[in-house]
């Protein structure tokens, strides 16, 4: 199978004081259509930062992505907010919504960003939530919703633009197992899509079966890639 | 992005009506205390403004304002006359006399002679009895809230017409034979018309009569020429009725306190206004700055983010001035109806336009210093829980 998103020899440094500091060490990491990609680590690994850079949201200072055969390094900072819309969905652990947005227009804000006007992409949203059973919670604000119905508001608004990627950081985090549970056999839907990629950073050994791939790092570096289903869930125990 | 942010602006209703508000405020506050001191410093031309038959006023050369009278001797007037251009002079006569109401009651008044053959000068706006009534011996036309002092309204009463009640002023009798509606002078006084023969019986001057010489130019002839044709020719100063109008007000402006005080104040209510907007425009911001995080990383351009908190400072600024504007035109409406002193304020456009500057830039201000946090701000921050 080829791989949708290819990191090759990723190295990513930051400022610290006068000095940087090296976050990444020439990450070699593949992430293939059809599958879910689990990143795991320890805290201050460098889970963040990789997916950051394999979403378009932080450069490499050195090394290549290539998302769909396209070098994100040769984008500029507008090409790439651009690919970020087009192409990339986003779970984050504290869901972000938008707190006076009902669900529906919450999941239809990748779709007003692409330039859809907020009452038709509300309505496509709609749709979506239905599919991940929130239908009956679509007119509601997120303080009127729990963590689960929140987070699966949020994975509406990841899919809803129909993303190549999806990027999720701890989304099962702040959820109980069976929202958890829930919310990943939504991901798992999700990475069936046709063409489409699912990455998630976790720390959450719950949730290591639902992975194809699980990539596991440590100082920056990955140190495996296992895509045994078995050599995953002994893992997970 | 224009209704997310909208929404994104009114969903917290509280912070959304204190900015609203915060710019209201600021906006009544200085349109009422700038309208109100441009309506003082109209009142202290108001007898020039309200003689709208004169083109010129021509007077003692020394004379910088126009409660400043120093007495012409009445040839001025011929020697006015005969100036090339003049259609018309006649005398206008104006000095401050004590009148006595029957009941005791003593008030000082204005009072102004307008010319006994053409009665030029005589109140613009009559809303009892006639002008050409005045030609009665001993006639004079009240201004309406002249009157209101002079006999105050019975509570619960309907007030009686004011045509017949009799004054004493240097031991005459005047009769009124009607009332008119004044600008409001600026120490208040009532205003008292007369011809200009009666005037020198009601309030005698010393020794030379005549304060003013009102000229109306013939037809296509400047004005501004005029006056200074009449100026070599005669030795005496002529204006143009505007401009002596700006010459007495810029002697209170320069003469007095009032500018610096009003000034203060319309000062304080623009900082105020854009210390309250700016805060709490900067503090909405600010919580929202994971939220314009999450819209930064799913692809929203800064450009868009821009647009968005403009449009936000511009709801707040559009809908506040609004009401700001309201509650000042409000405040005029009632307080002209309902309390004489307050007479003669009004919205003036100019201050309008004026605070509508004031508040484009309190929230341009206030939404870039906002904005640059967000701007700045690295979408990655929503990967941090």
């Amino acid at each position: 199978m080829t791989a949708l998103v290819e990191a090759r020899a990723v190295v990513k440094d930051f400022a610290a004081g006068d000095g940087t500091i090296r976050v990444l060490h020439g990450i070699d990491l593949d992430v293939r259509a059809g599958e879910i990609t689990l990143v795991v680590g320890p805290s201050g690994c460098g889970k963040t930062t990789l997916i950051s850079i394999l979403a378009g949201i932080l450069s490499a200072t050195a090394g290549e992505v290539r998302v769909g055969g396209r070098a994100l390094g040769a984008l500029s900072p507008r090409a790439l907010a651009a690919f970020r819309r087009e192409t990339v969905g986003f779970i984050f652990q504290q869901y972000n919504l938008l707190p006076s947005l009902t669900a529906a227009e919450n999941a239809a804000v990748p779709l007003v960003a692409r330039g859809m006007r907020l009452g038709a992409a509300a309505r496509r949203a709609r749709a979506v939530l239905e599919r991940l059973g929130m239908g009956q919670h679509a007119d509601k604000q997120p303080r009127q919703l729990s963590g689960g119905q929140m987070q699966r508001v949020a994975i509406a608004r990841a899919l809803v633009h129909d993303p190549a990627i999806v990027v999720c950081d701890e989304p099962t985090a702040a959820l109980d197992a069976a929202s958890g549970h829930t919310v990943m056999e939504l991901l798992r839907d999700a990475a069936r899509g046709p063409g489409r990629a699912v990455v998630v950073v976790t720390h959450d050994p719950r949730i290591y079966g639902f992975a194809d791939r699980l990539a596991e790092m440590e100082d920056g570096r990955v140190t495996r890639v296992l895509d045994d289903p078995d050599a995953i869930r002994t893992l997970a125990h | 992005m224009g209704a997310i942010a909208w929404a994104m602006l009114t969903g917290d209703r509280a912070k959304y009506l204190g900015l609203v508000f915060g710019v209201a405020f600021a906006v009544m506050l200085m349109t009422q205390q700038a309208s109100i001191f441009v309506g003082l410093m109209l009142r202290t031309a108001a007898q020039v403004i309200d003689v709208t038959d004169a083109d010129l006023w021509v007077m003692d050369p020394r004379i910088i304002y126009v409660e400043e009278t120093e007495p012409l001797p009445e040839s001025a007037l011929w020697r006015v006359r005969s100036v090339p251009g003049v259609d018309w002079a006649s005398p206008f006569f104006k000095a401050l006399a004590v009148a006595r109401a029957p009941d005791g009651r003593l008030q000082q008044v204005f009072v102004l002679g307008v010319d006994d053959a053409t009665l030029a000068g005589a109140p613009p706006r009559m809303l009892e009895g006639s002008v050409e009534d005045l030609r009665r011996p001993g006639a004079v036309v009240i201004d309406r809230v002249g009157a209101l002092f002079i006999w105050p309204a019975e509570k619960g009463a309907a007030r009686p017409s004011d045509i017949g009640r009799t004054l004493e002023m240097a031991d005459r009798r005047a009769t009124i034979v009607g009332t008119a509606e004044a600008s409001a002078p600026f120490t208040t006084f009532p205003v008292v018309y007369t011809r200009y023969s009666e005037a020198l019986r009601f309030a005698p001057p010393p020794r030379k009569p005549l304060s003013y010489i009102l000229v109306r130019a013939k037809p296509g002839e400047d004005h501004a020429a005029l006056a200074a044709r009449i100026e070599a020719e005669t030795g005496l100063k002529a204006l143009p009725w505007r401009r002596f109008a700006w010459e007495t007000i810029r002697y209170y402006l320069q003469r007095t306190g009032i500018p610096i005080n009003f000034g203060i104040t319309v000062v304080l209510g623009f900082v105020v206004g854009a210390a309250v907007v700016g805060q709490t425009f900067t503090i909405f911001v600010l919580e929202n700055l994971r939220q314009f995080g999450a819209l930064k990383a799913m692809g929203v351009a800064n450009g868009t983010i821009l647009r968005m908190v403009l449009l936000q400072g511009a709801a707040v600024g559009v809908l506040g001035f609004a009401i700001g504007i309201g509650m000042a035109a409000a405040f005029f409406e009632i307080t002209s109806r309902t309390n004489v002193d307050l007479r003669g304020f009004f919205l003036v456009w100019q201050v309008v336009a004026g605070a509508a500057v004031a508040v484009a830039l309190i929230i341009v201000a206030s939404a870039l210093i906002a904005i640059r946090r967000a701007l700045v701000l690295d979408p990655a921050v929503v990967f941090r829980s």
